[in-house]
Order: C-alpha cells, then structure tokens, then sequence
C-alpha cells in the first residue's frame, strides 16, 4: 500500500535543480528529508550546495509548488545545514545524468579529517572528456559559470566542458 | 509563512540575495553556557569579514586580467556572500539588539538589516578586507593571507558549542580551501613570473603585512604561509604593524566609500518590494 508518506516522497523526487536541470534535487544530494505530520503537512529539509547558493529560493518554490499541485495543500521546506553537502551524495543515476548532459560528474570528495593540506601543484583528475571520452584534458580554471563547477578542455576534441568539483 | 512567500502572493523585500530566511527551520537556540551577545559579535566578525571583502572582490567584475580569473572572483565573492548571510543571519537571531531598528513594517530581513543599515563605525571587520583592491598582485595577496587565515579559524570552528556557528564553518571550510590554493597557486605563479610580476607581488606583501597580525593568526597558520611563501621564494617583510583596530569598529576611509556605494540603493529606497 502506498502511504501518503511514499506518495510525498516520491512527488517531492521528481523536482530537478534550476542550474542543473537534467538531475533531480534528489539525485543530486539536495533534497534531504521529506515528513509528513499527522495532518497531512509536508515538511521537507534541503540543504545548499554552497554556502552563496543563489538557487535555494527557487529550489523551494518549485518544492512547494510540485507538491501543491498534487495535492497536498500544506507544504513547508526548511534548511538542514549539518551535515555540509558534499558531492559524493550524488547518485549513480544523476552522475550518468551529468554526463549525458557533457558534464563531467565528480571524482570522490577528498577526506577532511585533519586540516585540509594546502595544495600548490595542478589539481589532479581522473576525468574525461564527457564528449569524446578522451583522459587528454586539461584543467582551465577551478573556477566555472557556477560555484559548483570547474572548467577543462578536451586537447582530443579541443571542446571545453563543465566538471563538478569534488566538495 | 514561507509557503505563501513562495508562491509570490506577496511583495518582497527588493535588494536582499534571496527571498527568505537562511536559517529557516534551523534550530538557532543559543546553548546556555554561551553569552548570546559574545555570540553575536563574533558572528559578526566572520560576517563582516566576508561581506566586505565580498564586496570588494565583486570590483572585479568584468575588470580581471581574463575571462577564467573574473569568474574564479566572482565565485569566491558568492561564496563569501553566502558565509556572510549565515553569519548575520546567525547574530541577529542570537542577539537582536544588534539589528539596526527599521520602521514598523519595513520587509527587510534582518541579515540585510545588518548589511545595508550600519554605519561603518558598526563595522567589525578586519582592516585588511576593506583596503582598495590594487592590481592584481594585491588582490591575490590578501586573498591569500585571509583564506589561509580563515580556513584555520572555521576548522577550529568545526567543534564550537553553538551548533549553527559549527555548521556553517564546516560548509564554509570545503569552499575556503578551494580559495586559499587558488590564491596560494596565483601568489607563487606571480612571484616566480616575470620581473614585473615579482616586483608587483612583493610590493603588495610589504604593504599589506602590516595588516597581518590584527588577524592574531596561530602558529599552524603561520606554517601554511611559510611553504607558499617558501615556493614563491619569498621572506616574510620587515614592516611595522599597523595598528588595526576594526574588531573595535575602528576603521579607514576605504569602508566608508565601499559602504557608500554598497548600502545606497537600499537606504535610498528602505521600503522598496517587488
Ligand atoms: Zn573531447
């Protein structure tokens, strides 16, 4: 039997992040927690990215908005900001989504037990070309059109393309 | 409600980054062996650190020497903005006294309260972060010493009483290493370049060094520093400490003007919606 819960979890999964519209908030580690009160309300948990995610506002709307139009009238999204997003909450289906979409999905994040080390030399990727699927490539900037991404270009196809940093 | 905020049934606030509270549905309860008002002050520290050098990274803007560094500082300046959100957003719950009093009504969220409606002499930012940009040698080298420096504080953060104030350092400590080797990485490339570019990087470590203590670094700080400037090949300068007073909100002209140009929109129009 499907519950109210299941039907709410499930509607809440299909809402896709407005940067990254080939992957759900689901499956791009986004959408956290969805409960149900004994009421009937939704409450739903996302946390951000990035600390300056400028899409929170609009993640929530659309949260708000899917679940209102199927039918459940009270709906409330609130921020969990512990544990910090990290990249490896990515799943196997949005990774294969990145890539379709010729964004090269991210390697595992690095451990942050101790303090991070500093690092002078060129980042390291086992990446490819989402493309040609070319090893050759080489990184541009860490820096990219969203705080998510970093830029490389492919020296097989010469094309640039988008990878999602590890975080 | 935030339903109803979503849903765009009612006006907003104009000139704030987002719609709604950052810390919606956070607990944000002071634990009771913290001073909420300590709290307060030292979120504002952190805050006003990253607003104001957020701000001043924003000059960047369609100014960088190419394409890839104005969108690396342009993304930096967002991460800092988003630090400086949870930060104020953080203060102001922990002691509102410290949000300027707007009129009744007014729909400014306290986060932009703090922002947009203090004077500078409210300001409790580190010199260093309000200093006029300079080339590009002095830019890298103060993000270099304030990320090295920052990076360090939000790890010993990680562990704080307050919850909040741990959070958001683990979330900003993942976003601070990327901006500390992007600094570090430009601050070596420079000092090894050319002659010019030399020139121009020690000239920005002489006059921004004065500025280093007020940050009271750590030893493990002074470490980290050490092996960039040891790949740089570059000493530590000789120069007299400034005397930076800004966590007293004691401050230089430079704040004045950024916050001039930052605040004007929304103190010309406080009750502005959309
Ligand atoms: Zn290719």
């Amino acid at each position: 039997m499907v519950t109210v819960l299941d039907r709410a979890r499930a509607v809440a999964a299909t809402v896709v992040d407005p940067e990254l519209p080939m992957l759900t908030l689901a499956d791009l580690g986004v959408l956290r927690d969805v409960e149900v009160s004994a009421l009937g309300g939704v409450l739903v948990s996302i946390t951000p990215t990035y600390s300056g995610c400028p899409a929170m506002a609009t993640m929530r709307d659309d949260l708000v908005r899917t679940l209102r139009c199927e039918g459940f009238a009270d709906v409330e999204v609130k921020i969990a900001l512990q544990p910090a997003w990290t990249t490896d909450w990515i799943t196997p289906a949005g990774r294969a989504a990145l890539a379709e979409a010729g964004i090269s999905p991210p390697g595992p994040a690095p451990r942050r037990d101790g303090p991070v080390l500093l690092s002078l030399g060129p980042v390291r990727r086992a990446n490819r070309c989402p493309r040609c699927d070319s090893e050759d490539v080489e990184l541009t900037s860490e820096f990219s059109s969203t705080a998510c991404k970093a830029l490389y270009r492919c020296r097989a196809c010469l094309e640039p393309f988008d990878h999602v940093k590890e975080i | 409600m935030i339903s109803d905020d979503l849903l765009g049934s009612e006006a907003h606030w104009a000139f704030g980054t987002d719609f709604e509270d950052p810390l919606a549905g956070v607990d944000t309860t002071v634990p009771d062996d913290i001073d909420p008002a300590a709290l307060a002050r030292y979120c504002l520290m952190l805050g006003d650190d990253a607003l104001v050098l957020s701000q001043r990274l924003s000059e960047w803007c369609s100014r960088a020497p190419d394409l890839e560094e104005d969108i690396a500082l342009a993304n930096i300046a967002l991460d800092l903005l988003g630090e400086a959100r949870l930060l104020l957003a953080r203060a102001a719950v922990a002691d509102p006294s410290v949000v300027p009093s707007l009129p009744d009504g007014s729909p400014v969220p306290a986060e932009d309260a703090l922002a947009f409606f203090r004077s500078p002499a409210e300001f409790r930012n580190v010199t260093m972060t309000e200093l006029p940009n300079g080339d590009f040698a002095e830019t890298i080298t103060r993000l270099l010493l304030f990320s090295v420096w920052r990076l360090a504080e939000f790890e010993s953060l990680l562990t704080h009483p307050d919850a909040v104030l741990a959070a958001v350092a683990a979330k900003g400590r993942k976003e601070l290493a990327y901006h500390r080797d992007f600094a570090a990485r430009w601050f070596v490339t420079l000092a090894r370049g050319t002659a010019e570019s030399r020139r121009r990087v020690l000239t920005a470590l002489a006059g921004l060094w004065a500025f280093w203590p007020e940050l009271d670094a750590p030893a493990d700080v002074e470490v980290v520093l050490d092996q960039v400037f040891a790949a740089a090949d570059v000493s530590r300068p000789e120069v007299t400490p400034a005397r930076g007073l800004g966590r007293e909100c004691v401050h230089t002209e430079a704040l004045t003007d950024l916050l001039a140009e930052m605040q004007s929109v929304a103190r010309a129009h406080p009750r502005g919606l959309w």
